[in-house]
């Protein structure tokens, strides 16, 4: 993070409501959800499967599914127009004019010419049906540069090169002439960051990329996207479901349930100050070696089916704290410091003194000495 | 890949030469012979026999056959056409058959292609419906109701085409035999076509291709067509096979001059080298259209290009 200059917001998601229509009927997967994001930060979204994470990064990618509908909301990117360059130069931007843009207003040629791998890329959960397999690796790299800035063949080479050593990738001109299927899926990944890279944008989203790989490969992926973030002053957004990513990379967490965010905070108010019950569950169940507990804890029941709307807050049934206005109207966002914010009616003024759950009381006093002692942020 | 190729064509070589000995033992243990004719008596078919050298034992027989066979002698025939080489029977006939076989592989690959993208395209609207209903109906019912169909509607009541086959007009005979052969290879390939190319849209690697912001044409020429083509390549052979088979029945009702008819009249008058000669010639070409797609098939597909050249 470049430490003097003031960061300036680049997205701003604002109330955003989605449904799909489905042969089984309208699936209300995102209800009015927020999000910010500044230059250079990372903002993790978590939450468990169908929660509707990615569906939110698509919408905001201008790469939704042909039967989602936009009901309502903004989705505002902000850049600068004179950032064209296929190299990365902090200078050059200097004194730019910003603009802004409601993704969700633009048209879908619009979006690819300006959003899509220009200034926002994505880098998916799965390198290994990620990659197309029938295209040699140099060709899916230097093909966005080609689309996007028009130079020739022979410089984009080069400059693919450049960029399978900049995601540290050894041999790099005889990987470049492989396809993906001669390749681990550590190294297909970097190519799938490297892909990303390629176009030089402002914002990284990054859908679960580690979910697929083994754990020795992931903290290596994690590094990685964390020392190109820096070098570049790009903003990362990762969609996961993993906290123990979230611990490693994330500034700001987004906790996201049934399409909803129910609490939102940096990353150690999520950690070591958590309101939400589900907020609670989520960091209850991440397996812990220091832990008395024989079992591992798990959420009680499943998430809701978004296809029936329900009254009240959505994770009432699954909540042993539920209290009995849950059942009839959805809490609002109760804020608690400037960053912390948590969707929960235990927020309120009335309701009765609620504490966390005291194992995880333990396990987070736990976590708080060991980063004492390691001098890490967590 | 060329040591695999020419592996291929030494296995091919080997394949069809088992073929014609299956042919000849298949041959000798049909009932009946070409000299049944009730006017001729013993002495005179023991001549015959002698003649065409078929009173010697089978094994002979077939060796001095393939011996011809290299020579480009592929015998006479003892029925149809008394005496006369079959590589001439066959040499006007041939080009006929091949040429109303090739359009009908081209148009229904093309056609059915087409069919399958529009209808993967416009994934449940009234085109992707459409296409189905063509589909079905040309899986569904065989060639032959086809070409009777179209000759009645376009040569006899409308007249745009003749019935049936005439030397004057060569190109506008074959319109219609090439049509009602094609049906079926079209509805296979456009079903197939739909499905793949609809997995093929729903990948990964699409979204990813979608992300770098390439436009719609791009996406689908660069990435979609090669991934869908692939498995397509692979059931178009064996629809050759099926046209073929098709080719015997049509040829007859459009009295084309091929050689599926030439087969058809070899069986029913016990021509041993007609059938001999004419069943080589579609082992060959199916044995040589396999070649031809699994070369392809290394050609537009990586992963197997490398595998054989690590083999």
């Amino acid at each position: 993070m470049s430490t003097e200059k003031k960061k300036e917001k680049i997205l701003d998601i604002k109330n955003l409501d989605i449904t799909f229509d489905t042969t089984a009927g309208k699936v209300h997967a995102i209800r009015g959800i927020n999000i910010d994001l500044y230059q250079g930060e990372t903002v993790a979204i978590v939450g468990e499967s169908g929660s509707g994470k990615s569906v939110t990064m698509r919408a905001a990618m201008g790469i939704l599914a042909k039967n989602a509908t936009i009901n309502s909301g903004e989705i505002i990117y902000r850049y600068r127009d004179n950032k064209g360059g296929i190299d990365y130069d902090p200078d050059l931007d200097e004194g730019a004019e910003w603009k802004e843009a409601d993704i969700l207003k633009m048209d879908k040629a619009w979006i690819r010419k300006h959003i899509n791998g220009r200034r926002m890329a994505m880098v998916f959960q799965d390198p290994m049906t990620s990659l197309d397999p029938t295209m040699s690796i140099g060709k899916q790299i230097m093909e966005g540069m080609i689309w996007h800035y028009k130079i020739d063949k022979k410089d984009a080479w080069e400059r693919s090169v450049k960029l399978l050593e900049e995601v540290g990738i050894e041999d790099a001109e005889k990987r470049m002439k492989q396809y993906p299927h001669q390749l681990s899926g550590g190294m297909r990944q970097r190519i799938v960051i490297a892909i990303a890279l390629s176009c030089n944008p402002d914002l990284l989203i990054c859908d679960e990329p580690t979910t697929a790989l083994d754990v020795n490969i992931q903290a290596k992926i994690l590094e990685l996207i964390k020392k190109i973030q820096k070098e570049r002053n790009i903003a990362v957004i990762y969609i996961t479901h993993d906290l123990g990513v979230v611990a490693k990379v994330a500034d700001y967490v987004n906790v996201m349930y049934a399409g909803k965010i129910v609490e939102v905070g940096n990353i150690n108010e999520i950690f070591y100050d958590p309101r939400h019950p589900y907020t609670w569950g989520l960091l209850s169940a991440m397996p812990d070696l220091d832990t008395d507990e024989p079992r591992l804890y798990t959420i009680p029941g499943s998430p809701p089916n978004l296809l029936h709307e329900k009254e009240g807050d959505a994770f009432a049934p699954r909540n042993a704290y539920a209290l009995e206005i849950d059942d009839k109207k959805e809490p609002p966002m109760f804020e608690i410091t400037e960053t912390h914010k948590a969707a929960t009616w235990l927020l309120d003024p009335r309701a009765p003194k609620v504490e966390m759950p005291a194992e995880l009381k333990a396990r987070i006093d736990r976590m708080k000495k060991e980063a004492e002692n390691n001098g890490s942020k967590l | 890949m060329r040591k695999y190729i020419l592996k291929r064509v030494v296995t091919a070589l080997f394949t069809l030469l088992a073929i014609t000995l299956i042919l000849f033992i298949l041959m000798q243990l049909m009932p009946g012979s070409p000299f049944n004719d009730e006017k001729l008596n013993e002495a005179q078919r023991a001549s015959l026999y002698a003649k065409y050298g078929l009173d010697q034992p089978i094994i002979v027989q077939f060796f001095k056959y393939v011996g011809n066979m290299f020579r480009g002698d592929l015998g006479v025939s003892y029925k149809i056409s008394k005496n006369t080489p079959i590589t001439q029977l066959i040499s006007t006939r041939l080009p006929i058959s091949i040429g109303v076989g090739f359009a009908a592989v081209l148009i229904g690959a093309l056609v059915g292609l087409l069919l399958g993208l529009l209808a993967a395209f416009k994934r449940d609207t009234v085109w992707d419906t459409l296409a189905t209903v063509i589909s079905v109906i040309g899986v569904s019912v065989p060639s032959y109701v086809f070409a009777l169909a179209l000759s009645y509607q376009f040569g006899f009541k409308l007249k745009w085409f003749p019935m049936l086959f005439s030397a004057k007009d060569i190109l506008g005979s074959t319109v219609l035999p090439s049509i009602s052969l094609s049906m079926f290879t079209m509805a296979s390939i456009a079903r197939f076509t739909r499905s793949e190319m609809i997995e093929v849209l729903g990948s990964d690697y699409m979204l990813l291709a979608e992300s770098k912001g390439l436009s719609g044409k791009k996406l689908v020429f660069s990435h979609a067509l090669r991934n869908a083509l692939i498995p397509i390549i692979t059931v178009l052979a064996p629809l050759v096979v099926d046209l073929m088979t098709g080719s015997l029945v049509v040829e007859k009702i459009f009295s084309i001059p091929g050689v599926g008819s030439l087969l058809v009249n070899a069986i029913q008058s016990n021509d041993y080298n007609v059938v001999i000669a004419l069943s080589f010639i579609y082992s060959a070409m199916y044995i040589g259209i396999m070649l031809v797609v699994d070369i392809m098939y290394g050609i537009i597909d990586p992963r197997i290009r490398v595998a054989k050249e690590g083999d």
